[in-house]
């Protein structure tokens, strides 16, 4: 009895992300590639305020000043990074392109994960017939590449409907493709989850309550699989992103007057070997190092969203 | 009178027969003792009377009530209340019986919202109580700590507080102690029948622990491949037991073999879906079956308060009467 009256001490209650926030302040690589990807996020919210010229004026883009070196080549301190082939100040175009580039991205991807986690929940936990014909569906998915699904519904949008009507769709075209094309990937890891996390008594308990089968799924099975969730989002970010460069620079992407990293770097390329290598090589650095710290954060979070060692 | 009735339940999946026509019941206030070894169906009846047999299981039974309303009959939603408030189960491992994303407090709340409601305070002060009735120290501080913060022990209290929440009239424990370790084990069972006396409810305690029946249970069932092969007061079945398996599981106690080289053991396992004998399910595997035994599937004999399924039951000095 005076066990029970004691004065009790308790170990201290860490949450899931105070104990992540702890352990990327001891690993200085996680913690340089979060800083970049932040970094990163501000410049994309910021692009208009951080660039030094308004890319929507009708003076953005002059001719005369077309294909100008970098500062540091020329001395001309209007023009930071240079310009491109039609005279845009090379920063700028950059700062913007990053923004649509991340914007596509985290776009695509959630419509990969809110297709992929709905799915992979309802096939998971209801199973049967509805979990063997969901998953069917998922393969033939998959077994379209991307890349061909992607090539193939953006050109034929691009005949169809002229290349005006592209223009101002492209950006909305790309996300659902993208989108589409990928979400059997959460839906199989999801699904796996739900199948292990279903068969653990906490569900049986939760039946026994009497709660719905929809709160189960949401309330109590979902918030168990969230940690892998989370690791494939990252790197499916990355991979939207890279998708989407690899179309735009194929010339299937974001037209050349709103142009992304892909389409920036696709259009200095004629020109990488006349001399003008800026217009290429700093959208592609950029592109380069946001993949680069988005896979570095990937396997991070992969490697410390383990359950298993948030115990103690 | 009598809480839980069930009459020749059976439980299938296909063409196997995990629970084979079993009929017992329980009273208010009484600890009813369920053991068998692996295998022989205690844990998917009781699973079956909370309604968890999922497709392609079938549950089947002429009668099967609590406090006089048949459970099958009733529409899914008024049986999922009787379930949970009425009716309680712990599960065997703690330590996945509790959601390991939310905190201990959350979860007890969650049950009690469930069926009882009232506002947020009332439960907390509620759960407080109740984690404060099964023993845990420091009861406050407990409702903000995650199940991997809490032992085995611990995580099996707050599922015994969960379970009581709704004062149940009767709780079922399917191996409540399994998967913890022995000086644990008999403060949750003290806990229990602590429990289970001060709210007169029905206790079925199903478990391999044939010592800790032979000292909590008022009546014990044994079973064997899905069906009852001997029921009765606890100290009658356990001081002289009436079926060769139930006499081949006491031999087989640590205790019983003191003094010898060796433990008791009865040779092969509980027949499975593809190899059910003919005639006594038990008979390939017991030392006194006849080619009569073999044959014929003995009936349930003997007064209802004291049955046996044995063509030839055991007497007094533990041999066949026959």
């Amino acid at each position: 009895m005076s066990l029970l009256h004691r004065p009790h001490v308790s170990p201290e209650h860490v949450t899931r992300v105070r104990h992540l926030l702890m352990a990327i302040r001891g690993d200085k690589l996680a913690l340089f590639a979060l800083l970049i990807f932040v970094f990163y996020c501000l410049v994309a919210l910021l692009a208009p305020l951080l660039s030094p010229y308004d890319v929507n004026s009708t003076d953005f883009m002059d001719l005369e000043n077309a294909e100008l070196a970098p500062y540091w080549q020329t001395g001309d301190s209007r023009f930071l990074l240079g310009t491109d082939t039609q005279g845009r100040d090379l920063l700028s175009v950059i700062l913007y392109g990053t923004r649509l580039s991340l914007t596509i991205g985290v776009c695509a991807v959630l419509i990969q994960v809110l297709l992929g986690v709905s799915i992979g929940l309802l096939s998971g936990y209801i199973g049967g017939r509805l979990d063997a014909f969901l998953m069917r569906v998922a393969d033939i998915q998959l077994s379209f590449s991307t890349m061909m699904v992607a090539i193939v519904v953006l050109a034929i949008f691009q005949t169809m409907f002229g290349n005006a009507a592209y223009q101002q769709l492209a950006m909305l075209m790309l996300i659902l493709v993208l989108g589409i094309a990928e979400w059997p990937i959460f839906a199989r890891t999801v699904r796996a989850c739900v199948f292990a996390e279903k068969e653990k008594e906490y569900v049986d308990a939760a039946r026994i309550l009497g709660v719905s089968k929809l709160h189960i799924m949401l309330r109590h099975i979902l918030p168990n699989t969230v940690s892998p969730i989370l690791v494939i989002l990252t790197i499916q970010i990355a991979n939207a992103i890279v998708a989407e460069a690899a179309l735009s620079f194929l010339g299937l992407g974001m037209p050349p007057s709103q142009p992304s990293l892909g389409a920036l770097i696709s259009s200095g390329f004629n020109y990488l070997f006349s001399g003008a290598w800026w217009i290429s090589v700093f959208p592609s650095v950029t592109l380069i190092l946001l993949i680069f710290v988005m896979n570095l954060l990937g396997d991070w979070l992969r490697d410390h969203l383990n359950p298993k060692e948030i115990r103690g | 009178m009598s809480l839980l009735k069930l009459e020749n339940l059976s439980v299938t999946f296909g063409n196997f027969r995990a629970v084979d026509q079993i009929s017992y019941s329980v009273n208010e206030g009484e600890v009813l003792g369920i053991v068998g070894e692996s295998g022989s169906g205690k844990s998917v009846s009781s699973l079956s009377l909370m309604g968890l047999i999922d497709y392609p299981g079938k549950v089947s039974a002429d009668e099967l009530t609590f406090m006089d309303q048949d459970l099958l009959s009733m529409p899914e939603a008024q049986r999922r209340k009787i379930t949970g408030s009425d009716i309680a189960m712990i599960f065997q491992d703690p330590m996945t019986s509790l959601n390991p994303c939310f905190t201990v407090g959350y979860q007890i709340i969650e049950a009690l919202k469930t069926h009882q409601g009232g506002t947020k305070k009332e439960l907390k002060k509620r759960a407080i109580e109740l984690l404060t009735l099964v023993g845990i120290p420091a009861p406050e501080t407990r409702l903000s700590a995650y199940p991997h913060q809490l032992s085995g022990g611990m995580s099996q209290r707050v599922m015994i507080a969960i379970a009581i929440a709704c004062n149940p009239k009767l709780l079922i424990a399917d191996e409540p102690t399994t998967a913890l370790d022995v000086t644990i084990q008999a403060q949750i069972i003290d806990l229990l029948i602590d429990l289970q006396e001060q709210k007169q409810m029905g206790l079925v305690l199903i478990t391999h622990d044939l010592a800790l029946v032979a000292e909590v249970a008022h009546r014990v069932i044994v079973m064997y491949a899905g069906q009852i092969v001997e029921s009765g007061p606890a100290s009658e079945v356990f001081s002289a037991p009436q079926h060769p398996y139930t006499q081949a599981l006491l031999a087989s106690l640590p205790e019983s073999a003191a003094g010898k080289a060796r433990l008791e053991a009865l040779p092969g396992v509980v027949p499975g879906q593809y190899d059910r004998p003919k005639g006594c399910l038990l008979s390939p595997r017991c030392p006194y079956a006849t080619d009569h035994c073999r044959n014929v599937e003995p009936a349930s004999q003997g007064p209802l308060e004291r049955q046996v399924k044995c063509h030839t039951p055991l007497n007094a000095q533990g041999r066949p009467a026959a």
